[in-house]
């Protein structure tokens, strides 16, 4: 452990190391990493988006057109898979990375090594993940939810590297998470209480832990089914005694909380970009950070309202309504802290607030669905049709997705030291608002009209809200290209940006120049 | 720096022990649940062999039907069926019904039956003190066998439960050795009888 | 090249009729016909105006300053940033609405769970892919597969009305009687529902779950499976035929009759031609969804039918294949789930069909004597 410990590499003193692969294969340096991560995730974004493009594609029209059941099953699984633990969870890694350190004034992270070795984790799981496409009998073809035992004693042969990217994904998610609690707990600049901590910090910081807590517990329930395949145990089998209840139980008890682990930072940085367009200091900050803190809690103990049609006692169900509908409460909190801190203020907007003020009504609507959801005996009719996936698409694509690109507007100029061209930023905004909510607001109405998800064909009733859901779905793929271009460009050149290029914008991040220097606050600022 | 490092080194211990701690608790949730489910009785799983410590009172004022369910699981080709498929018993008697298996294949087999109440509520109340579950089961080639299961209602079965369906789902036991012939003892023996 | 052109222009004609035919904005839930989808009804609407209200309110003061506290319009910003009142308040106010929204989401759950006696005990059992109904006290049983072609789902004819939402035996209750559901499963989890009863569970394997429904009116009530369940998940439909009670009566008497014909069909001589007709009905719901209408199959995973070694030669090795399925693959066995007759009229059309044309007959009695001899 002490190798890994060991922090400052002293070579590392006058920039980046001469060489492509010595630069970025070794760096330990967190702007490096953040850069990579954020890099990866958007190749994963595009990739798992291309399987969405697949999926809408083939639910154009009913009847099988272009792919087989088979294979539309191994996308809607991919694409699961990929945008939760490919596109979502590292760009939040890669702004952690970049960010964390430049608002709590630290010099890096507190453990570059294994920094690096997280990072490279990652495209190793994927290329393993991937590779199953090209194997005999498929890629995973059983939801990203993974029931057994559709994917134990029905899984197609590549399932084991299904098991073994899933593991080592975990390993990478833990020892990023472990490196920012390391990081924000001993690498804090003086004065820097923990109630003076910016809300990315504080959100995160609280991710980590939720990481820490349920990751471990995926990684059990992999190598439970990783056990029923090859070692013949029955931890799902009902033929030898387990229970395919079960498995339902460990997996949404990983899963309730990750699906926390997706937003959580997202809110953070929409508390930094709300308050600085609108020139006027967060509202509530103590009561965003009791928020944030009650709804990680809350998380794990509402798993089971993904299962309500399993057969549960009447008082479970109770109970897991109950604790499920509490999480209204805090959310509920801070969108008002939201909406009061734009109250009176003096607003603007740029592409970062574009993206997070529909941030703050989007995934209002998906927390509104969220609540109908939680309803037990309503869940009935909604569990398992497209309402919950029109639900879980409102609070991730315009929930995480738009809370990375608020951000990724935000700190592009920090991190490139150019603005980016606003035209096409607001261009690139409101073609994905409207792609995306031509895709997934049919989706509440189809879910309502009883279509089940996962369906590659589909009754006629719903053939017109699925066109227009592929055509929204489109121009929203579409549109993410253009998002490519203006980073590009943004990197290459523009308008040279100043330290601070948002009048409004508070923090530490700011005090130093743009772009970043490779190293930053060697010694470290006081905060008052 | 050196008290940094100290502290990071304790961080990452903290952190290393919460991640080792919720894997095992993963592994955890699996006898925790079998214990969650046999105090609650949720999900249906009945227990296994009931010995009474005290007389069961008969409630003469009551009569709950027990219904019985039989099926085969994937590729099981055997007839299983319960001879009695409906009874009416006062709470806290003891009755015995039989079920019949015939393996109608041209060779020797070995199956267990697994056992699932509804509602899940009721399973609580639904004490076995003899059955074929508890075992498994061996027919020779066109063997047919009269199984028996001894059950009692519990006298406290909630008064809002008035009929019980006791389903047994018949597996065949050499599907699961093709799988693996590894630690037959955890996969076959279990306390769901 | 022709063949090609006339499917693209069938397809298109499709593709076409069926949008113009059926344009259908549906944009809320039914009512259904049952007490419980009624009240799951009137929760959801209630929920739904609650959060429309109360996102007008949040969205309203949002979009006040959105229009009224702009920079652009030179508006100086407050430079408030708490007030404990506020704050307290409106972490109170939405727990007391919750609270509010709790108490018919209870009282509903609670009248869904009322387990008063029964009239009517179905057991439904899921398989891939079709759904199991056995009456259980009339001591009948069928399976319920889907009936729309191969040809529909490929777009090869125009698709009809009910598409993927019609099978060739639907459960058949009584209006007006409890009818309780027993769920459980053969091989993966299902799930099985009737959006117009407000019911849908879980079938587990090895597992028993419950639920009931009273309904009221007379009627073709469509659902689907909705646990992904592999391959077919979006071909395993629901149907269930709600009649008066004395059609139901007639309805079951029928059943255990017909029963009896079965056996007494096992008992005929049966011709080449007559089991190849009844060959094809049956291998088309039974078989065609994996081995293809044509028997080219898909392989590796379903093996084609056409020219295969096993088809053309060995009756015993089809025989086998047919009852008992093949361990760990996704061939069923069939034994349990089809008649003699369809088990010999399926194997006979695979030996004759497609060219595979051994001019051999296997008869149900064949079957039958198998099944019992093995």
């Amino acid at each position: 452990m002490s190798a890994v410990i060991d922090t400052h590499d002293q070579d590392h003193h006058h920039g980046p190391a001469k060489g492509y692969i010595t630069r970025w294969l070794f760096t330990t340096n967190h702007k490096d990493i953040g850069s990579m991560y954020l890099i990866f995730s958007f190749a994963m974004f595009l990739l798992g988006g291309t399987m969405a493009m697949v999926i809408r594609a083939e639910l154009f029209q009913p009847g099988l057109q272009i792919v087989e059941p088979e294979f539309f099953n191994q996308m809607t699984t991919m694409h699961g898979l990929i945008m939760v633990f490919g596109a979502v969870m590292p760009a939040f890694v890669g702004l952690a990375n970049w960010m964390l350190p430049l608002m709590i004034g630290a010099p890096d992270m507190a453990l570059p090594r294994m920094n690096n070795w997280s990072f490279w984790l990652l495209p190793c799981a994927f290329l393993i993940l991937v590779s199953t496409l090209f194997m005999e009998g498929g890629a995973p073809n059983f939801g990203w939810t993974f029931y057994a035992p559709l994917s134990t004693t029905y899984g197609p042969p590549s399932t084991t590297f299904f098991i073994f990217a899933v593991h080592i994904m975990g390993v990478s998610s833990i020892m990023g998470a472990i490196n920012v609690i390391a990081t924000i707990l001993n690498m804090r600049a003086p004065g820097m209480t923990l109630m003076k901590m910016p809300l990315f910090v504080w959100t995160w910081l609280i991710t980590a832990f939720l990481l820490i807590a349920v990751m471990p517990v995926l990684a059990g329930v992999v190598t439970m089914m990783l056990m029923d395949i090859n070692f013949g145990t029955s931890f799902f089998d009902a033929a030898g005694g387990g229970d395919p209840v079960l498995f339902q139980h460990v997996f949404w008890f990983f899963g309730h909380p990750e699906v926390y682990i997706m937003i959580l930072p997202a809110f953070g940085a929409v508390s930094h970009i709300i308050p600085a367009f609108s020139r006027k200091p967060l509202f509530g900050y103590a009561s965003m950070v009791y928020a944030v803190g009650a709804i990680a809690l809350l998380s794990f103990v509402v798993w089971a309202h993904h299962m309500f049609t399993v057969g549960m006692p009447i008082a479970g169900q109770l109970f897991f309504m109950y604790a499920t509908m509490l999480i209204a409460v805090p959310t509920g909190v801070k969108v008002f802290n939201w909406v009061a801190t734009m109250f009176r203020g003096s607003l603007s907007f740029e592409t970062p607030m574009l993206f997070a003020v529909a941030f703050v009504i989007l995934f209002t609507i998906g927390g509104f669905s969220g609540l109908m959801l939680a309803i037990a005996p309503a869940d009935f009719q909604y569990h398992d049709t497209y309402f919950v996936v029109a639900h879980f698409h409102y609070v991730l694509v315009p929930g995480a997705i738009f809370g990375i690109f608020a951000s990724a507007y935000f700190w592009l100029p920090k991190w490139t030291g150019h603005m980016y061209d606003e035209t096409l930023g607001k261009t690139h905004f409101w073609l994905s608002f409207i792609g995306m909510n031509l895709a997934f607001f049919p989706m509440h109405f189809l879910g309502l009209a009883g279509m089940p998800r996962r369906i590659p064909d589909y009754a006629l009733q719903f053939a017109d809200f699925n066109m227009v859901s592929s055509v929204g779905a489109f121009m929203f793929g579409a549109t993410q290209i253009l998002f490519l271009w203006i980073v590009v460009k943004c990197v290459r050149g523009g308008k040279k940006a100043e330290a601070n290029p948002w009048d409004g914008a508070e923090g530490l991040e700011w005090t130093i120049p743009s772009p970043a220097p490779y190293h930053t606050f060697s010694t470290p600022p006081v905060v008052k | 720096m050196a008290e940094s490092r100290r502290s990071n080194t304790r961080v990452v211990g903290w952190c290393l022990g919460g991640v080792v701690g919720m894997f095992a608790f993963g592994f955890a949730l699996v006898p925790l649940y079998d214990v969650f489910c046999e105090i609650t009785g949720i999900n249906g799983k009945t227990g296994g062999r009931y010995e009474s410590t005290e007389v069961a009172v008969r409630d003469e004022n009551r009569l709950v039907t027990v219904q019985f369910v039989a099926q085969n699981g994937p590729d099981m080709p055997w007839f299983f069926q319960p001879v009695t498929r409906s009874i009416k018993v006062h709470p806290g008697e003891p009755t015995t019904v039989q079920f019949r298996a015939e393996n109608p294949t041209g060779q020797t087999m070995t199956a267990q039956a697994i056992p699932s109440l509804a509602p899940s509520e009721g399973a609580l109340y639904f004490h076995k003190t003899e059955c074929f579950c508890f075992n498994q089961q061996e027919l020779k080639a066109g063997e047919g066998v009269d199984m028996p299961l001894v059950f009692i209602v519990d006298a406290d079965l909630p008064a809002g439960i008035h009929k019980l369906t006791l389903s047994y789902t018949l597996y065949d036991q050499q599907r699961l050795q093709k799988v693996s012939d590894v630690d037959q003892a955890n996969t076959t023996t279990n306390d769901n009888g | 090249m022709h063949v090609h052109a006339k499917r693209a222009s069938v397809f298109m004609g499709a593709c076409l009729a069926s949008n113009q035919a059926l344009g259908d904005w549906t944009l809320n839930m039914a009512p259904g016909v049952t007490g419980s989808s009624n009240e799951i009804f009137d929760l959801h609407m209630t929920i739904l105006w609650i959060c429309v209200v109360i996102g007008i309110a949040v969205f309203a003061v949002m979009f006040w300053s959105i229009f009224a506290h702009r920079k652009s319009k030179g508006y100086k910003p407050a430079h408030f940033h708490e007030n404990t009142v506020v704050e307290v308040l409106w972490t109170i106010i939405p727990f007391v609405i919750l609270v509010v929204m709790a108490i018919p989401a209870t009282a509903t759950l609670v009248d869904m769970y009322d387990s008063s006696e029964s009239d009517i005990d179905i057991k439904v059992t899921g398989y891939q892919w079709k759904w199991k109904y056995d009456y259980l006290n009339e001591e009948f049983g069928y399976f319920s597969n889907m009936k729309t072609s191969q040809d529909e789902i490929y777009n090869r004819i125009q698709k009809n009305e009910h598409y993927l939402l019609d099978v060739d035996n639907p459960m058949v209750i009584p209006v007006g009687k409890k009818v309780r559901f027993l769920l459980t499963a053969n091989d993966v989890i299902h799930s099985w529902w009737v959006p117009a009863f407000g019911v849908k569970k879980d079938a587990i394997p090895g597992f028993i779950n419950e639920t009931w429904t009273r309904v009221d009116e007379p009627g073709i009530y469509r659902g689907q499976c909705t646990e992904l369940c592999g391959r077919n998940h979006a071909y395993m439909p629901v149907v269930v035929k709600a009649v008066p009670e004395e059609e139901y009566n007639e309805w079951v008497a029928e059943q255990q009759a017909s029963a009896e014909r079965e056996r007494e069909l096992t008992e005929k001589d049966w011709s080449l031609e007559e089991l190849m007709e009844r060959g094809e009905q049956a291998y088309q719901t039974a078989c065609a969804a994996c081995h293809q209408a044509d028997g080219s199959g898909m392989p590796p995973a379903f093996p084609a039918l056409k020219g295969s070694q096993m088809v053309l030669e060995d009756v015993q090795a089809h025989l086998d294949v047919v009852v008992n399925g093949v361990p760990g693959s996704a061939m069923q066995a069939f034994g349990d789930q089809l008649s003699e007759v369809d088990l010999a009229a399926v194997i006979t059309y695979e030996r004759n069909a497609w060219g595979n044309d051994t001019g051999e007959v296997v008869t149900p009695k064949q079957v039958f004597d198998y099944k019992n001899e093995e």
